[in-house]
């Protein structure tokens, strides 16, 4: 089995300070990997070098695309790469204020990345907005109101379903649930829970909530300063941490 | 006339600004960046249009400078007077009789021929601007033909009117790769654009030059089930009751009372000339009577 993003060797550094370094790590389709560290560890610094936000100081990012097999979106030219993040690739950003168009209605949100690749159809366009507020629970009298008027659940919701409606194979997420309360970051979990499920998305999800990982993730990477401290299946990295760091971040979950 | 160079910009300046447009026309639709200079009006009177308008002016040409379609609104007169001063050409309100014409918000009703240039003032080149703020952003995405944004623009209108409610600087297509903003004319004369004419856009505060080649192909983007409609009020002028012209609503008392007359004056004079008539033209004796 060919691996979907296969990750060799990405260092990025800021002057001489390092943002992360010889990340290494093979993700198949319909993974989901998470990423955990405390702040300034790295993890969305890794993240950005993935997601081609950011260009690393050396290294392999290879994706399996669908013509060509597996590519280096390093050296891809751009717009072959720009095509990419809006085909195959999302991203969801931790503020979706960061990944929506805040002037523009939420059906023009979900629209936009149909009309992107071409889509000049208004009422299919449409239909399929609908369909997709309502896979992420946004009422049909809701999408001709701007992001502002929604609520930061909403909100985040609505992000996910711009990102999801060209069908992409690779989901990118950075702390998809900072700055939810609890009851909502639960509804937004499970939502995104099913749909990765339904749609057999692979995913790569960076964030300091251990609840998250648990919920979503098959498989774990720890960071710690730009390096990666531990790697392994979810539930044995988190029940049988063996790296100190590890141990330290799990046990510093609060018990309720 | 003598205390001026010749159209009043100096001669390097011209030659800067020709190199821009014979590169706009090469690449069509493409936004060429350029050295705008001060020019003796403030900016958004159409310090663009003025200078390329100055970059062409040859001293045999004949120039004819319009606003909203009028000859004798205050931008167009005095733009005219100070190529007159500047320049010591001719100048004429005959569309067909001008070999320069530079205009604001219109295309002259009369379609234009070979070897006339239509020169547009331009307040904002960047079709993209107030969906991509960034122009680091837009330059790329013209570069790389990413234009579904446009769109989101329409779609946006249309959820919100149940119409594509873009009126005016209606976003085109030039010949099937730049999308350009062809100036704040109505979306009336868009279907113009495909023309015998070489048609050029001067944005001065901007500091870009674009233009669109004798018969180009420019095509009003639209959706496929909401088909681009290059709408007018729905009456004849009342002045020489053309009903294929772009009109101008007057309102002429305090009781709601209006009148449609064209906004292209020039055309409407010469249609009143050969005797057609409109609604609230005075009575056929009267007119004889004036003209006698």
């Amino acid at each position: 089995m060919t691996p979907l993003l296969s990750v060799k060797d990405v260092r990025k550094t800021y002057g001489g300070r390092i943002g992360c370094t010889d990340v290494s790590f093979d993700l198949y389709p319909g993974e989901v990997m998470g990423i955990v560290g405390e702040s300034g560890s790295g993890k969305s610094t890794l993240l950005n070098c993935m997601a081609g936000h950011l260009p690393p100081d050396g290294g392999q990012v290879l994706f399996d695309t669908r013509t060509r097999g597996m590519v280096d979106t390093l050296t891809m030219s751009e717009p072959e790469r720009r095509m990419l993040s809006r085909t195959d690739w999302a991203f969801v950003h931790q503020h979706a204020r960061d990944g929506l168009r805040m002037g523009v209605s939420a059906g023009g949100n979900v629209g936009e990345r149909l009309m992107a690749v071409g889509a000049r159809h208004y009422g299919q366009i449409r239909e399929q907005a609908v369909d997709w507020l309502g896979r992420v629970e946004i009422d049909e009298d809701r999408m001709d109101d701007p992001p502002s008027a929604f609520s930061g659940g909403m909100q985040q919701r609505l992000q996910i379903a711009r990102n999801l409606v060209t069908g992409p194979r690779l989901v990118f997420m950075d702390e998809p649930t900072g700055g939810l309360d609890v009851s909502v970051q639960a509804r937004l979990l499970d939502l995104l829970r099913g749909l990765v499920r339904e749609m057999g998305l692979s995913a790569i999800i960076v964030t300091h909530d251990l609840a998250v990982v648990r919920l979503l993730a098959d498989r774990l990477m720890v960071m710690k300063s730009g390096h990666v401290v531990e790697t392994g299946l979810t539930d044995q990295v988190l029940d049988d941490p063996q790296h100190a760091y590890t141990q330290l971040l799990v046990s510093s979950v609060l018990q309720v | 006339m003598s205390d001026y160079n010749f159209a009043y910009l100096d001669e390097q300046t011209k030659r800067m600004i020709r190199r821009a447009i014979l590169k706009g026309i090469a690449v069509p639709g493409y936004q060429v960046p350029f050295a705008s200079r001060e020019m003796p009006m403030p900016y958004g009177w159409g310090t663009g249009g003025v200078q390329v308008s100055a970059a062409c002016l040859m001293p045999e040409d004949t120039l004819k400078v319009i606003d909203q379609g009028a000859d004798d609104t205050t931008n167009a007169v005095s733009i005219r007077k100070f190529f007159e001063k500047t320049a010591g050409i001719a100048v004429t309100e005959k569309t067909r009789a001008a070999t320069v014409i530079q205009t604001r918000h219109r295309i002259p009703e009369e379609p234009l021929a070979e070897g006339q240039i239509l020169v547009y003032q331009v307040p904002i080149p960047e079709p993209l601007r107030f969906l991509e703020p960034r122009e680091t952003e837009t330059r790329k995405m013209h570069a790389l033909e990413e234009y579904g944004l446009m769109h989101v623009k329409l779609y946006e209108d249309i959820a919100k009117h149940g119409h594509i409610a873009t009126s005016y600087a209606y976003p085109v297509k030039v010949e099937g790769r730049y999308v350009m903003d062809p100036s704040p004319i109505p979306k009336f004369d868009n279907p113009k654009m495909d023309m015998a004419a070489i048609q050029l856009f001067g944005a001065g505060r901007e500091q870009r030059i674009y233009a669109v080649p004798p018969y180009t192909k420019v095509v009003s983007l639209d959706f496929e089930d909401h088909p681009f409609d290059p709408s007018k009020a729905e009456h004849p002028c009342d002045l020489c009751g053309a009903e294929h012209t772009y009109l101008d609503e007057v309102i002429v008392d305090d009781d709601g009372g209006r009148m449609f007359v064209c906004s292209d004056t020039d055309y409407c004079a010469e249609r009143q000339a050969l005797g057609h008539r409109g609604r609230l033209s005075p009575p056929e004796t009267l007119a004889e009577e004036a003209a006698q």
